[in-house]
């Protein structure tokens, strides 16, 4: 098993043609900065050998073409820039607005996730769109964004047994994370309410409405304006 | 341009080439062809680049008609593929008349057959790829398997026909495994020495609810150290995840980017295109080997799928 350590960074191969790099052991801001930088690096002075990036909340993965290097020759090539993480400035973040049609058809677990947290639906929607979001990573789907920042009190377990089709749009919240699904999918975070805009659209650029680092605000609409919205 | 036509599209048919590379941090997965070996051999046959597009069949294949004579090879797995009612020989180039029909059956062997065309199928790049992600309906044609109906354009050739056929011996070495070779995943040591005995020690059986995103296995369960809190991080092509319940899925092609389950082990990148031909009810076994030794079978593999010696003319 290879485990080693630089600072505060830790090495683990995750298979034969990728290597894990993790820059902290917990969810946390500042472990999230070191990951972004160390992709928006990778991304500005590419390393030829390295095939694709995943970043996360505090680790990176990354893919490499087995047959010109192994790991431990990727490793020592990640070094200097791991070691100009602290002095690589990241800009200021996108501020993304995000309308939601909250509740009724569009949110059908919203009246249980007041329940489950004692509140009325309208302290939930209040809850919810206040914060400032920040996007941790995109996965699951293309343009799906794992939203870090969802107040303590909305945490809610995921569903027992996921969708088979959750509708385009969806605001869900899976334990402490919320997000949009940006395509009808399966799914098992509980739906709370849905937007009109469209998350990822292969004619726009970039496709995907949500970049890694963004910082997204949700702003409760009406189902007319939902309408009024998703007919532009 | 010319064109097949899809008489019947068989089970679930889909336009992939080998996938789309660093997209990751947009949350879009590699996807691609199943069998990458069967798609780049079935590509040299008929003279294309390696990663040219082809259809990829699963199970039950589909009839094809094409518009214009044509070169085609069939590669992966048997569907008892026919031209014009007679049978077709696999792994070899064969010339196609105008208006010729191309079927195929029920697998016989293996889960995906790949019908390669000289010029390959032409359909509009999506992230630099032709490959179908089924999942979010982009890519390949128009995001979705093959219907009744359907136009499929290939594109222009640029090379002269020659006939050319795999050598047996090559067949054999590169044919499909059902003891899986794996490398250590990022989290073996959540899982102590008597789950590692179930886990290399047992047949684990493919799950009927299997795709190309995942591949389910059912077997005895894997219990691991459940008191560790996992943080969802990137994933790799092939990771071996344990479920709560202790059922391993092995991550394939159109795999979620990221993934908050433990991965005890990963499947061994010259192994992988074994796992495009598993079927709901195959029975597989993992077999450990260390990092090292995954690497000079990747290294021999390529060296074998690059040499000149495996096409005879």
């Amino acid at each position: 098993m290879r485990k080693s350590r630089t600072s505060e960074t830790q090495f683990r191969a995750a298979s034969d043609q990728s290597l894990l790099v993790y820059l902290g052991e917990e969810i946390a801001f500042e472990n999230h900065q070191r990951v972004l930088k160390l992709l928006r690096l990778l991304q500005s002075e590419p390393i030829d050998c390295i095939r694709n990036l995943h970043p996360a909340y505090s680790s990176l993965l990354i893919k490499f073409d087995a047959l010109s290097l192994d790991h431990d020759e990727l490793q020592s090539r990640l070094i200097p820039y791991l070691g100009g993480l602290d002095r690589e400035p990241l800009p200021a973040p996108r501020q993304i607005e995000i309308p939601v049609c909250y509740g009724a058809e569009f949110g059908p677990d919203l009246k249980d996730v007041a329940e489950m947290h004692g509140m009325t639906a309208a302290q939930v929607i209040e809850l919810h769109s206040s914060p400032i979001y920040v996007v941790y990573f995109l996965g699951f789907a293309p343009g799906f964004g794992y939203l870090g920042g969802l107040p303590e009190a909305l945490a809610s377990a995921r569903l027992e047994t996921p969708r088979a089709k959750v509708p385009q749009g969806s605001v869900g919240i899976g334990g402490n994370q919320t997000g949009i699904y940006p395509f009808s999918t399966p799914g098992g975070w509980r739906l709370i309410g849905r937007t009109p805009v469209a998350m990822f659209r292969r004619d726009a650029n970039p496709m995907s409405l949500l970049q890694i680092g963004d910082h997204v605000r949700f702003r409760a609409i009406s189902e007319k304006e939902f309408t009024d919205l998703a007919g532009r | 341009m010319s064109a097949i036509l899809v008489h019947a599209p068989g089970i679930f048919t889909t336009v992939q080439d080998l996938g789309r590379e660093g997209f990751g941090p947009m949350g879009v997965s590699a996807s691609g062809a199943a069998d990458a070996v069967s798609l780049r051999i079935g590509n040299r046959l008929v003279g294309n680049p390696d990663g040219a597009a082809a259809l990829e069949m699963t199970l039950l294949g589909g009839a094809f008609t094409f518009e214009r004579a044509a070169v085609i090879a069939v590669t992966g797995a048997d569907f008892g593929p026919s031209l014009d009612g007679v049978a077709l020989p696999m792994w070899t180039s064969i010339e196609i008349r105008e208006g010729g029909t191309v079927k195929f059956g029920a697998s016989r062997s293996g889960a995906r057959a790949y019908l390669c065309v000289r010029g390959g199928i032409a359909v509009e790049p999506f992230l630099g790829s032709a490959s179908t992600h089924v999942l979010s309906g982009l890519g390949g044609f128009e995001g979705r398997a093959l219907r009744k109906g359907d136009r499929v354009e290939v594109g222009a050739a640029n090379s002269l026909f020659r006939k050319r056929s795999l050598s047996a011996k090559a067949l054999e070495s590169l044919g499909p495994r059902k003891v899986i070779r794996v490398t250590d995943g990022p989290h073996s040591d959540w899982f102590v020495e008597s789950s590692w005995k179930t886990f290399c020690g047992n047949a684990f059986r493919v799950s009927e609810q299997s795709n190309r995103m995942g591949i389910r296995l059912e077997g005895p369960p894997i219990s691991l150290d459940t008191s560790r809190e996992m943080i969802t991080e990137g994933v790799s092509l092939g990771a071996i995840q344990v479920t709560p319940s202790g059922q391993p899925i092995i991550l394939f092609v159109e795999q979620q980017t990221t993934g908050g389950y433990p991965k005890i082990a990963n499947v061994i990148s010259a192994d992988l295109h074994s796992l495009g031909q598993l079927r709901p009810r195959d029975e597989i076994r993992f077999e450990r080997v260390e990092m090292s030794e995954a690497r000079s079978l990747l290294i021999q593999q390529e060296t074998l799928l690059a040499s000149e010696e495996i096409i005879q003319e």
